[in-house]
């Protein structure tokens, strides 16, 4: 394990070349799945160009996982689809101008659900990432790859993106940190939508520091993205080793049925760490909670249906034998789309459409504004809310892709904070057996510095690895 | 009281396009494509590439509140873009971003002339949307072999004008749409001469029934022929005892026809969803200022043509039709007499129109003189005529030409010789006139023009013969005013929908008198009505096989266009001959003439 401040030292004593090809060997050499496509060449390269060059920015020399629902100019992007077969962008997300500008440099983009739609990383046209921790495992999804790629040393750092969890699912799996921040505070320019009211990119890495440094690294305004927020952050500054006074909720709901032994025990035991530390907690109502994993899946599903319309192979991706429109375009999204995603582009046009409209897709979004209003009455009695992230720990390959509802209720306790736009993090709190649990502390919005402090002085206080022995 | 037999209902949604802006609606992209190759204004957003982002053009959504605010409607507080969810190749994400509640601006209205004067159209919306790209085919669209996609026009800013039903006649539709440009024209957002600026769609029903859309209708007389056969065909419908049924309708222009699209059962199901990658706009702040910003409407102007100005209201209303054209007389007017500058600029549009030229091409200080020599009398207004087609045609200054082309008015008793020489010479005309013949005064007429090499003012030699042979006319002859045949002439094809026809024979005679058949010509004779091979498009088989009766046909035109010119120029029989040889049906009185 790896930090950047080891890193940069590294880097300086010897070189980033050295550095990524060390990476690169153990991609190379894993059976974990966690890339669809490895930038060999181009990482190679940049990483001379830092050492000949010299670079200053705060990640110069550094590798970095990139999900793979993330445009990267001259690197191909799949959202793990084969309906984007062939696809090489022609422009880089915000996020990888901003990486680039600090000196990071792309190793590699990260396997995912076929186009962020799962929970487990077993819907890619690339087949399953496998969990470093127990390979007959899922890594949780749907940033599955990029989650893996950290906590199995593919990558030190990653980022992914999180619709109804699709960051913390993963990071709690998997054992390391990932973030979701506030709706806004991270451009989405070049982050290929699956339901873009609801998700922000967010990163990963095996420390709280580690996520702060690169979340400094990719926030901040855009003005290609309208709903991306002008304000001024520093969250490396906000790691204290601090939570005297902190005020701490703890939503009943989220402990629920369906929740398992150990998860709901190692979550009440960081609680009590935390208060052992100067913070005080509450029990608070969060009522709503129950309606949220419904509103959830007919907003993502409905924004879903029309975000890919887009691909009917006229422009890139994949093509079919040509026919007239209407056959060409059917055949393409029929040979090109999963069973995944076709389920969902079928269930979200069917909730826009007319007759349904109201009682489906204006009913979700009324809850959504309930639910957003429980998180606004809760924070006004507390600084942060303390949840476990997932029901339980990493469940088997295979063991519920057949059985899509199962799959949809792993979500429970990570969608309502993507229905309110706050932010949230996980970062691992225990184990159930070999098996790493992750906790998630949930903030208001904007306040990434409460979630990020909470989170930092929690990891300094305990020691739960991030990635298993012999790494 | 219009008392609108038919019970006609017409509603009509208009797409503009904003093509004075410098960017594209939500991306960066020139708008400047027109002369471009296709695809080269584009970029990941307009291309609607995966992961790109729509960001709102300020001065797009500035636009769209000055278009409601001078077509008198409300701006909302707060508006909001939605998604219209289709597939089509055009639309490269597979929706387009639209209104749908909360439009930029509602519940306005204009005033046209309608049927029965002063006519209100209410306005249902206006509001915001983004182009698609454009389509193109090889040969036509059901015998391309393949499609291919323009997307240079993709994210061009569209508004879209809904009016309520409140046209009863396609003439009505037509005024409307007439209207409706003449305002954005003076709004300086959109330029109506580039393609694809101004694009209709027309809801009509007739006698309470159901409506149907046309769609495809890509001129302000399309929408009119559109109309008239909708009527027609919605009549004969009910005529056989059926029911009119709501359905989408095609206009196919070339056979002025509607034929059925899709019906209501096969409607579209747009899915209209909030477009969660724009926040609403609140704009309610915005219209104030742009309200203090707005110009001079075509309303006011011509208001205050009238009553500040001091012209009759029938020259206002044809000056203000037009920016330029008002713009030009405001000019005028302040350096000579308002009237005699709004008669002639009048004079000026019909040559202008039937040159298909814009008022651009000819300079004020030019008509500034010429009004000037007239005022002094040293020129008649043939003259005058004569000098602003030379200046048009050929070019040069007033004074030259009056110059080289002698055209100092003569005096009087040359007027009184030529007269009497043409009596002497031309017994049977005189005899056919005095018989009754009206046609007769033209010819005799005409020679006197010619004898004085055509410098006699046309009305005093008419006077001069008539009074020589004691004969009074018992009414004003239509074609008296001398100067003003061309823009009959004009007007007379507007009405009868043929101006097409005229300028295609102005624009393709230079290749038929340079003895050389090629493709233009196709063209005339197609507009004449001949039927043509179209197998033939080669040079050499046009020639070999159709040549000779092409170049006969041809040769008949350029009489034909020579005919024109002369009816422009002079007065009389061609006037009537021509328009007939084109089809036309004469509609003005024909004067009559009895001995005292």
């Amino acid at each position: 394990m790896a930090s950047i401040n080891e890193l940069i030292e590294r880097i300086h004593a010897d070189s980033s070349e050295e550095i990524v090809i060390g990476y690169l060997e153990r991609i190379e050499n894993s059976k974990l799945n966690a890339f669809i496509t490895v930038a060999k060449e181009s990482a190679l390269l940049r990483a001379k160009e830092i050492d000949s060059e010299g670079h200053d920015g705060p990640l110069a020399g550094i590798p970095i996982a990139i999900k793979d629902n993330i445009s990267t100019k001259g690197i191909a992007t799949t959202c793990a689809s084969k309906i984007l077969t062939g696809y090489i962008p022609p422009y880089d997300a915000h996020v990888i101008e901003k990486l680039k500008e600090a000196g990071a440099i792309i190793i590699g983009k990260a396997n995912m659900d076929e186009f962020a739609m799962g929970s487990s990383t077993e819907t890619s046209f690339y087949g399953p990432t496998l969990n470093p921790w127990d390979t007959t495992r899922v890594p949780g999804g749907s940033s599955g790859g990029s989650a893996a790629a950290v906590a199995g040393g593919e990558a030190p750092l990653s980022l992914g993106s999180d619709t109804g969890g699709s960051v913390r699912c993963p990071a709690s799996f998997c054992g390391v940190v990932g973030l979701k921040p506030t709706y806004g505070v991270i451009s989405r320019y070049g982050l290929i939508s699956y339901a873009n009211s609801l998700e922000q990119i967010g990163p990963f890495a095996t420390s709280v520091r580690d996520v702060a440094t690169l979340f400094d690294v990719i926030a901040g305004h855009d003005p290609r993205d309208s709903t991306s927020v002008d304000r001024e952050t520093n969250y490396s500054s906000a790691l204290v080793n601090d939570v005297k006074g902190l005020k701490i909720g703890v939503p009943e709901e989220y402990f629920g049925e369906g929740t398992d032994n150990n998860v709901e025990k190692s979550v009440r035991a960081a609680i009590n760490t935390l208060e052992e530390l100067g913070a005080a907690s509450v029990e608070v109502k969060m009522p709503h909670t129950k309606y949220a994993l419904s509103a959830y899946y007919v907003i993502a599903m409905s924004e879903a249906s029309s975000n890919l319309a887009r691909f009917d192979g006229m422009r890139y991706g994949l093509r079919t034998e040509d026919s007239d429109w209407h056959t060409t375009f059917s055949q393409v999204r029929a040979a090109g789309f999963g069973d995944e995603v076709k389920r969902r582009i079928l269930l979200g046009t069917y909730a826009l459409s007319a007759g349904y409209h109201d009682k489906y897709y204006l009913k979700a979004l009324k809850i959504r504004t309930l639910i957003k209003q429980d998180f606004e009455r809760a924070f006004r009695d507390v600084d942060v809310l303390i949840t476990p992230t997932m029901p339980y720990p990493a469940f088997k390959l295979g063991e519920k892709i057949d059985d899509p509802v199962s799959l949809y209720l792993a979500d429970v306790d990570t969608v309502p904070i993507n229905l309110a736009g706050v932010p949230s993090i996980s970062l691992p709190c225990g184990f159930s057996g070999h098996l790493p649990i992750g906790m998630q502390v949930i903030g208001k919005h904007f306040d990434e510095a409460a979630i990020l402090r909470t989170a930092y002085t929690f990891e300094e206080n305990t020691d739960f690895p991030k990635q298993p022995e012999g790494l | 009281m219009y008392e609108n037999p038919d019970g006609v209902m017409i509603g009509l949604e208009v797409h503009v396009q904003l093509n004075k802006l410098k960017t594209k609606v939500f991306c960066g992209c020139s708008t400047d494509y027109h002369n471009d190759p296709p695809n080269s204004h584009v970029c990941p957003v307009c291309l609607g590439l995966p992961g790109s982002l729509p960001v709102i053009n300020r001065k797009a959504v500035e636009a769209a509140i000055k278009i409601g605010l001078a077509l008198n409607c409300r701006v909302e507080e707060h508006t909001q873009f939605y998604r219209k969810n289709y597939y089509y190749p055009d639309l490269p994400k597979g929706f387009q971003i639209t209104q749908y509640d909360f439009p930029i601006s509602s519940g306005g209205y204009i005033m046209i002339e309608g049927e029965d004067g002063e006519h209100r159209v209410g306005i249902t919306r206006a509001h915001m949307e983004e182009d698609p790209g454009r389509l193109v085919h090889e040969g036509t669209i059901d015998k391309s072999k393949y499609t291919l996609i323009d997307y240079n026009r993709s994210g061009m800013a569209l508004i879209e004008i809904v009016s309520e039903p409140d046209m009863r006649s396609p003439k009505e539709a037509r005024r409307y749409l007439d209207k409706l440009r003449n305002i954005l024209e003076y709004l300086d957002i959109f330029d109506g001469d580039l393609e694809g600026a101004l694009r209709v769609d027309a809801n009509i029903s007739i006698m309470g029934g159901q409506r149907a859309e046309i769609k495809n209708i890509s001129s302000h007389k399309g929408a009119e022929r559109a109309l008239l056969f909708e009527i027609v065909r919605q009549k004969n419908v009910l005529r056989r005892g059926g029911v009119v049924v709501q359905e989408t309708r095609h206009f196919d222009e070339a056979r002025e026809i509607t034929l059925s699209m899709r019906s209501k059962e096969e409607a579209h199901d747009y899915r209209y969803f909030p477009e969660p990658d724009l926040v609403p706009l609140k704009i309610s702040g915005w219209a104030p200022a742009i309200k203090a910003m707005l110009p001079e409407l075509p309303d006011a102007q011509r208001a205050r043509f009238v009553e500040v100005i001091g012209i009759s209201d029938e020259h206002a209303k044809a000056l203000t039709s037009e920016l330029k054209i008002a713009n030009f007389f405001e000019d005028l007017a302040k350096k000579v007499d308002p009237n005699m500058a709004a008669d002639w600029i009048a004079r000026l549009k019909g040559q202008l129109n039937f040159r298909d030229l814009s008022i651009e091409v000819f300079k004020k200080e030019d008509m500034v003189r010429i009004i000037q020599l007239l005022l002094s009398k040293e020129i008649t207004e043939y003259g005058a005529m004569d000098i602003i087609m030379t200046l048009l045609d050929k070019g040069g200054s007033p004074d030259e030409i009056v110059k080289e082309k002698g055209l100092l008015k003569v005096e009087g008793d040359i007027v009184a010789k030529a007269t009497e020489e043409a009596i002497k010479e031309n017994p049977q005309a005189v005899a056919d006139l005095k018989a009754g013949k009206v046609k007769a005064l033209n010819s005799i007429v005409g020679v006197i023009m010619k004898k004085t090499n055509k410098r006699a003012d046309a009305r005093t030699a008419r006077e001069v013969f008539l009074e020589m042979q004691d004969i009074t006319p018992t009414e004003n002859y239509v074609l008296h005013e001398t100067g003003n045949i061309g823009i009959k002439l004009y007007e007379a094809a507007e009405k009868l929908n043929m101006i097409k026809q005229l300028k295609e024979l102005r624009r393709n005679v230079k290749v038929i008198r340079g003895d050389e058949i090629e493709g233009g010509f196709v063209g005339i004779l197609m507009a004449l009505g001949a039927e043509m091979d179209r197998k033939n498009k080669s040079k050499n088989e046009w020639d070999e096989k159709t040549g000779p009766i092409a170049y006969e046909e041809a040769t008949k035109i350029d009489d034909l266009l020579k005919n024109i010119e002369l009816i422009c120029l002079n007065s009389g029989k061609h006037y009537f001959g021509m328009l007939r040889q084109l089809g036309f049906e004469m509609t003005q009185k024909h004067g009559r003439f009895g001995e005292r």
